[in-house]
């Protein structure tokens, strides 16, 4: 379960999240929806500590995320994380790629740790491209790829920021696809995004920010059918 | 025979071998403050990129400084400065000593330029399987960053080999100096430079073949 305790997050004087509070349960996918700048990318940064909070708490399956106390290095394993650039290693293969941090942070052996990447790769339908370089590996193919990296950590949840964004339009699908097929094997999902589809397919919840506060959440029944809030419902008159 | 002849006597084969032995020299101080500089430009580079602003500062103001003084006002400053604070240094010493801080004041910009290549997604990215800071660096900014200015840092090596020259000036007996030696002697400049030349050729020639095919290894 991950907890979010009334959390605020400053960029010098810029007050970027005033206070959110949220709870993702075991299970279940949440959708993050809102307008840009509103906040959504610092959110997940700030439950996984890529970035500080001034005030508040993240809890994560009890544990607070940014006591000076943990192990944040351990606790990222568990959190995995997929970013709107695919930010693949550009020196290594796609085994590589997938098979580096099992190797260098949890310590398994070479041969455990391919077959971690091998098993990993094929899950997101990249298994004919294990030797491959990312250079010679299309955008959805990598996006495929980071998502590939971050599950060879086991982790119990996934931060997906926008992981579409800046992929050409017939590559979004496959990366789409990924995600909906992770949520359908149980996976605990946070996802930012801008694809109303799938935030209304694929999500439990769904949350609309809005010049960093969470305006609403609710089930995609509700967001997209009777929101309560009169700028939810103005936002996604816009976007569609 | 008058005694001019007896004085200057003409190029012979065993000058050869006193070049050769001089480009040995010359070899073992480039090798050295290449070595050391690089060693200490990584460092400093580091620093300017990862350090707090006052380090960025006056760590910058510094090797500003071993940048932009010319190299051979350097050498004599230290030479004559070392005796001064107990430590008489011979000039080989001097001279490694110099040419390695000056040699880490060109490396720390590349190092720099290197760790800033790799950029901060990436490193968020990396950092977010959960890898430790060190972690990140050796496996992810360092492969990568090191890709993006190996050819920056070939170069800084290369101009090294050639500096290093200057340390004749402390009486270092190296390529350049025991060419001019040989030149006094045999009043043979042109076949003498040319045979200078040749050695530093061959000095720097195998580096940049190797660095020519480790580049084109990257790339595929
Ligand atoms: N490192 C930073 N330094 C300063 N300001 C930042 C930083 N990162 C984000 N911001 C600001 O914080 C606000 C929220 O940014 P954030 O990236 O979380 O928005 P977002 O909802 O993810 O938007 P988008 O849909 O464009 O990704 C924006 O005004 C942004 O300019
Ligand atoms: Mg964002």
């Amino acid at each position: 379960m991950i907890e979010v305790k009334d959390l605020h997050k400053y960029f010098g004087a810029l007050h970027v999240l005033k206070g959110i509070d949220l709870t993702v349960q075991k299970g279940e996918v949440l959708s993050v929806i809102g307008a840009s700048g509103s906040g959504k990318s610092t959110l997940l940064y700030c439950i996984n500590a890529l970035e500080t909070i001034e005030q508040g708490e993240v809890i994560v399956d009890g544990v607070s995320v940014h006591a000076k106390s943990t192990d944040i290095n351990k606790l990222r394993q568990n959190l995995g994380m997929v970013f709107q650039q695919w930010n693949s290693f550009p020196h290594l293969t796609a085994t590589e790629n997938v098979a580096l941090a099992p190797k260098i942070v949890s310590g398994k052996s070479r041969q455990e740790a391919r077959e971690i990447a091998v098993k990993q790769l094929e899950h997101v339908g990249l298994g004919d491209k294990l030797d491959v370089y990312p250079s010679a590996l299309s955008g959805g193919q990598q996006q495929r790829l980071a998502i590939a990296r971050a599950l060879a950590m086991e982790p119990d949840y996934m931060l997906f920021d926008e992981a579409t964004s800046a992929l050409d339009p017939e590559l979004v699908g496959e990366v789409l696809d990924t995600m909906r097929l992770l949520a359908e094997e149980g996976m605990t999902m946070i996802c930012v995004t801008h694809e109303m589809g799938f935030a209304r397919d694929v999500s439990d919840r769904v949350a609309y920010f809005h010049q960093g506060m969470m305006e609403e959440i609710g089930p995609p029944a509700q967001i997209f059918g009777e929101a309560q809030s009169e700028q939810t419902r103005k936002f996604l008159a816009n976007v569609r | 025979m008058n005694a001019t002849t007896s004085f200057f006597t003409g190029f012979q084969f065993s000058d050869l071998g006193f070049l050769a032995e001089a480009a040995g020299r010359t070899l073992l101080i480039s090798v050295i403050s290449v070595a050391a500089g690089t060693v200490m430009g990584c460092i400093f580079g580091w620093a300017l990129q990862a350090g707090r602003w006052w380090i960025e500062i006056t760590l910058g103001l510094v090797l500003d400084a071993f940048r932009s003084v010319p190299l051979i006002i350097q050498l004599i400053l230290f030479f004559n400065f070392f005796p001064l604070v107990g430590l008489p240094l011979n000039p080989f010493f001097s001279g490694a000593i110099i040419l390695s801080f000056y040699t880490s004041a060109l490396v720390a910009n590349v190092a720099r330029g290197g760790i800033e290549a790799v950029g901060v997604p990436m490193r968020r990215a990396a950092r977010s399987l959960g890898m430790t800071y060190w972690q990140d660096m050796r496996y992810v900014v360092w492969p990568i960053g090191l890709r993006a200015v190996f050819p920056s840092w070939v170069g800084v090596a290369l101009s090294v080999v050639k500096d290093s020259a200057l340390v004749s000036v402390l009486g270092y007996v190296e390529l350049l100096r025991a060419s001019q030696i040989l030149i006094t002697r045999t009043q043979e400049p042109f076949i003498i430079l040319a045979l200078a030349g040749a050695f530093y050729f061959a000095l720097s020639y195998p580096l940049s073949q190797y660095s020519a095919r480790l580049e084109s290894r990257w790339k595929s």
